[in-house]
């Protein structure tokens, strides 16, 4: 608090510090002045300190829960494939490499859609498309995850099962590659991958679009005085510009998918694999607690998952940490 | 030719080579580029494609299920079509009212904070944490509430699933209302002070109540988001077959019924998953539609 | 010093007045003001008559607003902002030791050059505005009095009269700088500061309110600060000259504009520069 009001002189100046002048019959609205903005104050920032107490809390709480699958297998839970309730070993690696291998595969997909899209809106689009247009790719980010999974399981997974998975295999021969091998049953890390890919791209999409529209105006016409072709203003005066905060976008999209449970879940098969192929079942982090959670048998159990939410808690911190300061990196510059 | 382009005569044998080659540059440039704006505009359509798959889905599948029985029955045994999800579109009410309880005073409070005292290392810190916060996943949230609200007392509730995501709501609502607070002009603040209202009545009663159309349209959306998490609340509210709104009991929410049929393996039940859907995704698309409107009467087209 | 018949917050040392010439309501007393390190107003030291209007003219960044905001003790509420020197308003230094600057700004009136009428609230709502945060809280009946007088005295009654549940926003740019007026009129101060008020006005809106400042010096004393010097010659009764932040030359306005002492005065007057 001594922050506060060592930053705002005028709190400084206006406490009354002798006493009341005389005859005067303002005495206590003076002091009721005093005692209300001290209130205020006080209040508000303690509103404001809850966010910090709030983040120290979840940290506390998953930790304390996981403290007990931590301590008995230390770093092997990360390095281990054994997910054994009944014989008590407990390794989470298959779940961490699908998360890094669908969230990467999400990035792969979504990134150019998302950059495309927002240069699109940012520079393209006649004017009458772009609210639209604009509205509906913040609408993606609006659809809550469950209802992506019930999409998934009946529509985007009976298409990969029938047209895309033999598509990429057979007819374009990609199954010569391991990512592709294996029977297609639908429920796979690729139908995972698309669907983080569809969540995450709003995200790319709304952080990009806001650093390509602040970057000015002069960057633009500069590169066209110069006799550059639409194209190449936006490669190389626009983009270059604003590329760390498109990078910040991407971590934050990144972010998002490392985190994203219900339609993981719902898609992905949950099965302890790691498997090269992208037709393979598999888990994620966070589908692993959701899906087993109900059904956890002992308190060794449960500390693993809460342990695998630990991790995932960790991750997600520093990655939206990470993006959050490259985004502001590109306010400040501006 | 000659008096046109400047040159002291007819051009050579190489300048018109020289041309040429500039011609074909500047013509194989300018391909280029009408090639990768149209890759563009393929971008824009392909990342609308899905969600108009979903809202056509969304309608055809669950559409006919959607019917007053929806909203007023509860659910019937597999092999029984129709029934509703009366419970679970009273229970998510529910859970967004303890949300709200809980995260709409601190983050009113704390946007309020970041607002007037911008600068300060509590400001600087609690909106880099908000903004964090933002993106930690819910099911996280659903853990923690679950370590300090389940746990301790061995059994779900919707209490603790209402704070779940009152969680969520709270840097939420932090950052919309430092955003519209901020927009109210210093020289309403100034007007005020001139007055002679003291700091808290001009926080309070001026500019509060100026940013407050603002304020509640970014609650709402909040809500609106929040109303949609079925994470959190896999652990903390559990879900309920049951009417129920008992606030330490377990409790039904849309999204977990519409995650629960989803996954059976009933097709009457999979039918109901697509009305719930259906209505789920119409609430929340009614309120951002709502709130883009509200905020550009507001503030003018910005996009 | 006379003491005026309703009695102030501020109490005064009952000093008798011991000239015959006009009592000066305020006394500005080597009065200094600083943004963080950059010296805005220096050394100014002047008396302002009680019950008459005082221009304030001089060059954009000369410091006139700087100093006018210093006689309500609203410059200190800008981060960085400092103020020494005395300001002494009947008697009473309104920088002194444990004086509460809301009570200042409670018996001084303001109107900013932007009109800034509080947008969620109506007409009536914005006159009365000012009212809750006076000693005595009027009720029902009374405001709708203060209100109606408060109106008039801007010259806005008659247009806006019928519809004082309209909202603000909705008049004119003229017509809501003279709500802003009415707004600081209601609560009867006895000092009002003006800061530019017409600038952002059309001329017929601007003739009313100057109408309206030649009306009120019968009862309250006025200072306002103006880059238009057509307008102080119209409508002050005392001009006060202000460049880099001092002031140059105060004289009576007819003497100001028809010899000017100083030959800065001269220069600014006739146009040669500002």
């Amino acid at each position: 608090m001594t922050d506060a009001v060592a930053r705002d002189p005028t709190q400084v100046t206006e406490v009354a510090t002798g006493p009341a002048p005389a005859g005067s019959s303002r005495s206590w609205t003076e002091i009721g002045t005093e005692i209300g903005d001290r209130v205020y104050t006080w209040s508000i920032a303690g509103f404001a300190s809850l966010v910090p107490i709030l983040l120290l809390l979840i940290f506390v709480a998953v930790g304390v829960a996981a403290w007990p699958a931590l301590r008995a297998f230390g770093l092997s839970f990360l390095t281990s494939s054994d997910w054994d309730p009944v014989a008590g070993h407990f390794g989470a690696a298959p779940a961490i490499y699908g998360t890094i291998v669908s969230s990467i595969l999400a990035l792969v997909v979504a990134t150019p859609l998302a950059l495309g899209v927002a240069v699109f809106l940012s520079e393209f689009a006649p004017s009458w498309l772009r609210g639209p247009v604009a509205f509906a790719v913040d609408l993606l980010a609006a659809v809550p995850s469950v209802i992506y999974g019930l999409w998934g399981i009946f529509i985007l997974i009976p298409f990969l099962r029938e047209y895309l998975m033999p598509f990429l295999r057979d007819t374009l021969h990609l199954g010569v590659l391991p990512l592709f091998t294996g029977p297609a049953y639908g429920s796979s890390m690729l139908a995972a991958g698309l669907i983080l890919a569809i969540m995450c791209l709003p995200y790319i999409s709304a952080v990009t679009r806001e650093v390509l529209l602040a970057v000015p105006r002069s960057q633009r016409e500069a590169a066209l005085a110069l006799g550059a072709t639409r194209w190449e203003v936006i490669r190389d005066a626009v983009i270059p510009y604003a590329r760390s905060g498109i990078i910040g976008g991407i971590i934050l999209g990144l972010g998002r998918a490392l985190g994203e449970t219900m339609a993981v879940t719902m898609l992905i098969g949950n099965r302890h694999e790691i498997s090269a192929s992208l037709f393979a079942p598999g888990y994620t982090m966070a589908s692993l607690i959701a899906n087993e959670f109900s059904e956890a048998t002992g308190d060794m159990h449960l500390a693993a998952l809460m342990a695998v939410g630990f991790v995932l808690l960790l991750v997600t911190f520093l990655v939206n940490a990470i993006a959050r300061w490259l985004v502001w990196q590109t306010a400040r510059e501006r | 030719m000659a008096a046109t382009n400047g040159w002291a005569g007819a051009p050579s044998g190489r300048q018109r080579a020289v041309a040429e080659r500039t011609e074909r540059t500047i013509r194989r440039r300018r391909l280029r580029s009408s090639v990768m704006i149209g890759l563009m505009y393929v971008a824009a359509a392909v990342a609308i494609l899905p969600l108009l798959l979903i809202v056509i889905h969304l309608i055809r599948l669950g559409g006919s299920s959607v019917n007053l029985a929806f909203f007023t029955h509860m659910q019937r045994s597999p092999g029984e079509s129709g029934g509703g999800m009366a419970n679970a579109i009273v229970g998510t009410l529910i859970l967004i009212g303890i949300a709200s309880a809980v995260g709409l005073p601190v983050g009113i409070g704390a946007g309020l904070y970041l607002a007037e005292k911008r600068t300060t290392l509590l400001a600087t810190t609690v909106r880099f944490l908000a903004d964090v916060l933002n993106g930690l996943p819910s099911i996280v949230m659903g853990i923690f509430a679950w370590e300090l609200l389940v746990k301790p007392v061995r059994h779900f509730s919707a209490l603790a699933g209402g704070i779940a995501l009152g969680a969520m709501m709270i840097p939420m609502v932090t950052r919309t209302t430092e955003e519209m607070v901020r927009l109210v002009p210093i020289s309403l603040r100034e007007a005020a002070l001139a007055l002679g209202y003291s700091r808290w009545r001009t926080s309070l009663s001026i500019v509060l109540r100026t940013a407050l159309g603002g304020i509640v349209t970014g609650a709402l959306v909040a809500m609106a988001r929040i109303a949609g998490e079925t994470a959190p609340l896999l652990f903390t509210a559990l879900g309920n077959q049951f009417w129920s709104t008992s606030l330490r009991a377990p409790i039904a929410a849309l999204p977990l019924q519409i995650f629960n049929y989803a996954i059976s393996a009933y097709d009457e039940w999979h039918a109901q998953a697509w009305a719930g859907a259906l209505v789920l995704v119409g609430i929340v698309f009614v309120i951002s539609l709502a709130a883009r409107v509200a905020t550009r009467q507001r503030y003018g087209a910005g996009d | 010093m006379s003491r005026p018949d309703n009695a102030t917050a501020l109490a005064t040392d009952g000093a008798p007045s011991a000239t015959n010439t006009p009592a000066s309501r305020i006394v500005v007393d080597q009065l200094d003001a600083y943004f963080a390190a950059v010296h805005a107003v220096r050394g100014v030291s002047i008396d302002l008559t009680d019950r008459s209007v005082t221009a304030i003219i001089g060059p954009s960044g000369c410091g006139k607003s700087t100093f006018l905001r210093c006689l309500n003790r609203m410059h200190e509420t800008i981060p960085g902002a400092r103020v020494t020197g005395q300001v002494r308003l009947d008697g009473q230094d309104i920088y002194g030791n444990g004086i509460s600057p809301v009570a200042v700004r409670r018996q001084v009136g303001m109107v900013f050059q932007r009109p800034t009428p509080f947008p969620t609230m109506s007409i009536r709502e914005n006159v009365a505005a000012g009212l809750v945060v006076t000693d005595r809280k009027p009720g029902r009946k009374q405001q709708e009095e203060i209100v109606e007088r408060a109106l008039k005295r801007a010259a806005l009654w008659d247009e806006v009269g019928d519809r004082l549940k309209m909202s603000a926003t909705g008049l004119s740019g003229g017509q809501q700088q003279r709500l802003c007026i009415a707004r600081a009129l209601a609560t009867d101060p006895e000092v009002l500061l003006l800061d530019e008020p017409t600038a952002s006005l059309d001329p017929i809106s601007t003739q009313k309110v100057e109408e309206l400042i030649y009306e009120l010096r019968t009862d309250v004393t006025v200072v306002i600060v103006t880059h238009n010097m057509q307008q102080a010659a119209r409508v002050s009764d005392q001009t006060a000259f202000f460049l880099g932040g001092e002031l140059i030359e105060v004289a009576p306005t007819e003497n100001m504009f028809t010899s000017p002492q100083d030959e800065r005065t001269e220069s600014y007057i006739t146009g040669r520069f500002g």
